[in-house]
């Protein structure tokens, strides 16, 4: 079994695309997304429609800030962010706003917790942003491992002998072994809009039965989707930062 | 081997005769502060092929968990690892349950017999260092720094390859590292640990040729340089103080390798070596080494400069290992094949242009320049070129030469002249002896037949080097062009 995770795709059809092709052809078996399928991006419609048809087919979705935002006009988000999401409320058609309003905060499969945000009070939307953030979030979710977004960099946090959780910046494409006796949480990183200076698309996997997981970089067509950002007449920053990984 | 083991009572988890996922465990060979060592035998139907140990850490109460990170760590980086200079990785049990790694029995002389044996003839410091060196090399390359380079870790095959073991301490720049802040455990071993070890950090492969330095000492004096201290106070004495120069020891060390050992023991990593790789160069060219005023010392340095370094380090000297890093993309150890025999060649020149392109890549580089000559029966000349030193010398000079516009600072150059019937075998073996990580070569000149290459020393060259190989050739153009001057 091999567990694809996706987060963060912010409406970028061509970035789920890429990622999904190469979890695909490195055998991915199961699929989890892990919120904020739409914002900022230009492709609200599409994104979700492949989602919810990935959920149909047995995958796992959880709700992120920027779904929650299509239903509630509450949460806080700068301009562009805003200008986006009322794009995605004019382009989403009632089914697909209502898949993101069906979908649950948090879901936990074994030991597995699936998240968008922390664990730790998900309708929070706090960023784990810290190693005590990361401890609170592992202790929360009550589960060896922990995927979550929200914070587009990859990031992986262990539990060592003593002492709060510890920080590791992965390489991508190299397997790292995750032994089954501490706790992890895994941040997957952004598929639509990686912001480390590096456009490339960001999705994790994660084999249970070797406990190895491998932080992933695809290359996609960055110009691409960012040129339809400003086609829609989306704010240009917003192209920017996908074209740049900013 | 150091663990934060107190006076508890600790008791091994596995005993001899016990049957491990199939693998027979037998005799104890070795029981240290955090595990055993015992010699297994394989289940029929998963014979490795060679002879295998089971090692096992200890189970006690109030034994740290942390011994079991440290077992996890091995675990984690010994199947990562390849080459001779490690034991082969054959299988682990679980971490949580059943903690054991299944890996291969390495024959042959602990370096702590050798090291009883010390001070050591300069030229078995030399020979053993460098295989020390090789070892620690052959790690660095693959991401990884050891932390625990001692003489308990090494075993001496045969062949005089060194082997490195107990990868407990270990880091792996691309797998978490469980160990990051565990102070007391960082610590490694008192006689061996390097500054920036007592200090947390864990980044600098330049720790492990600290370590390095201490065994080179050692062997070449008998002492430890800075003894082995049982407080971490006394400990935190390597950070500014110097050792006492090992010829004043023992008088019988060359300068050359007393510049060797005093450099690994700087305690500013900066100063020191940036590769394992070069301290076996050098201990292997001894002639080539560039003295300095460390060659020279006789006695510690002064009261001021004692001052002063303490003050160096007091105040947060920035122990900086990001220019270090960099430097260790680009090829460090370059080969340069030059044919002095051919000495109007035309392809001197665009090998030259080529050779200074690629050094300027690193700034800790190395340039092996290497001449392979005929060997031809000497007899007694009347000429002094006709005598095997006579020719070896006047090669050496042209070489010389040759590297001469490239302005190349001595310190960086090695010559070599060396007779042989077969140049690609030899250069080659060069390379592979010395991590040679670019090789670079004329083409041969172009022929009417295609056979030529194929018979040419750059495509045995190319088709069996360990590392990159660059080729030189002139351009056709301006062949072609000399062909209508005629």
């Amino acid at each position: 079994m091999l567990i694809a995770l996706l987060s963060d795709i912010h409406a970028n059809l061509e970035a789920l695309q890429a990622c999904l092709g190469h979890a695909h052809d490195r055998g991915a078996s199961h699929y989890v997304f892990l919120g904020d399928f739409v914002g900022y991006g230009a492709d609200p419609g599409r994104v979700v429609e492949i989602i919810s048809r990935y959920v149909a087919d047995g995958a796992l979705a959880v709700k992120g800030n920027h779904d929650e935002a299509i239903e509630t006009i509450d949460g806080y988000f700068n301009d562009a962010a805003k200008a986006a999401l009322e794009w995605g409320r004019a382009t989403l058609s009632a089914a697909q706003k209502q898949f993101l309003a069906s979908l649950p905060l948090i879901l936990r499969q074994q030991d597995v917790c699936y998240v968008h945000a922390s664990a730790e009070r998900p309708e929070r939307w706090d960023y784990i942003d810290s190693r005590s953030a990361a401890g609170r979030c592992a202790t929360a979710a009550g589960t060896t491992y922990t995927f979550c977004g929200h914070v587009h960099d990859q990031v992986l946090f262990f539990e060592t002998s003593r002492g709060p959780m510890r920080e590791f910046r992965p390489s991508p494409g190299m397997p790292i072994p995750v032994h089954g006796h501490r706790r992890w949480v895994a941040i997957v990183g952004s598929v639509g809009q990686p912001r480390d200076r590096n456009p490339a698309a960001a999705y994790t996997l994660f084999d249970p039965a070797r406990q190895e997981v491998t932080f992933c970089r695809v290359v996609y067509d960055a110009a691409a989707a960012a040129n339809k950002i400003r086609r829609c007449g989306l704010p240009a920053s917003l192209a920017f930062r996908v074209e740049l990984g900013i | 081997m150091t663990g934060s083991v107190g006076t508890t009572v600790t008791h091994d988890r596995v005993q001899s005769g016990a049957i491990l996922d199939g693998y027979r465990v037998d005799d104890r060979i070795h029981r240290g502060g955090t595990g055993s060592v015992y010699s297994a035998t394989a289940p029929a139907d998963h014979d490795p092929g060679f002879p295998i140990v089971i090692k096992a850490p200890l189970l006690g109460r109030g034994e740290s968990s942390i011994g079991v990170d440290s077992f996890e760590m091995e675990q984690m980086i010994l199947p990562a690892l390849e080459g001779t200079h490690v034991p082969r990785f054959v299988q682990a049990g679980d971490v949580a349950s059943t903690p054991y790694i299944v890996m291969e029995r390495i024959d042959g002389q602990p370096l702590s017999e050798i090291i009883a044996l010390a001070p050591l003839p300069p030229d078995d410091v030399a020979r053993i260092g460098s295989a020390l060196a090789d070892a620690i090399s052959s790690v660095h390359a693959q991401d990884v720094i050891h932390f625990d380079v001692k003489p308990e870790n090494f075993i001496l095959r045969p062949n005089g390859e060194a082997v490195l073991l107990d990868f407990g301490f270990a880091r792996h720049a691309r797998y978490p590292d469980l160990l990051a802040e565990e102070r007391e455990f960082a610590a490694g071993s008192a006689a061996y640990v390097s500054p920036e070890q007592l200090q947390d950090d864990r980044s600098d492969p330049r720790s492990d040729i600290f370590s390095l330095g201490v065994l080179l000492y050692e062997m070449s004096t008998g002492k430890l340089p800075f003894g082995s201290p049982q407080t971490l106070a006394g400990q935190r004495d390597r950070l500014w103080r110097e050792p006492v120069p090992p010829r004043a020891v023992n008088p019988q060390v060359p300068p050359w390798l007393q510049e060797v050992v005093l450099r690994c023991l700087e305690p500013d990593p900066e100063k020191r070596y940036l590769f394992a790789a070069h301290v076996a160069l050098d201990l292997r060219n001894p002639e080539q080494v560039e003295l300095s005023a460390r060659a020279e010392r006789t006695q510690p340095s002064g009261l001021l400069r004692h001052v002063a370094r303490w003050w160096d380090q007091r105040h947060g000297r920035h122990l900086d290992s990001r220019q270090a890093s960099a430097a260790r993309l680009a090829p460090s150890i370059i080969l340069v094949a030059v044919d002095t025999e051919h000495p109007d060649d035309e392809r001197h020149s665009p090998l030259q242009w080529a050779t200074k392109h690629m050094i300027s890549l690193n700034p800790e580089y190395r340039l092996m320049c290497v001449s392979v000559i005929k060997s031809a029966p000497v007899g007694e000349g009347l000429l002094d070129i006709e005598t095997t030193a006579g020719k070896h010398l006047q090669h050496k000079m042209r070489l010389r030469h040759w590297v001469e516009p490239l302005r190349v600072p001595a310190s960086r150059i090695s010559l070599h002249v060396v007779e042989a019937a077969n140049a690609a075998d030899t250069l080659l073996s060069l390379a592979r002896a010395n991590h040679v990580e670019l090789i670079i070569l004329g083409a041969p000149v172009p022929s009417r037949t295609k056979i030529g290459w194929w018979r040419s020393v750059a495509s045995t060259v190319t088709a069996n080097a360990p590392c990159s190989v660059h080729i030189v050739r002139v351009p056709e153009r301006r062949l072609n062009l000399r062909a209508v001057d005629r």
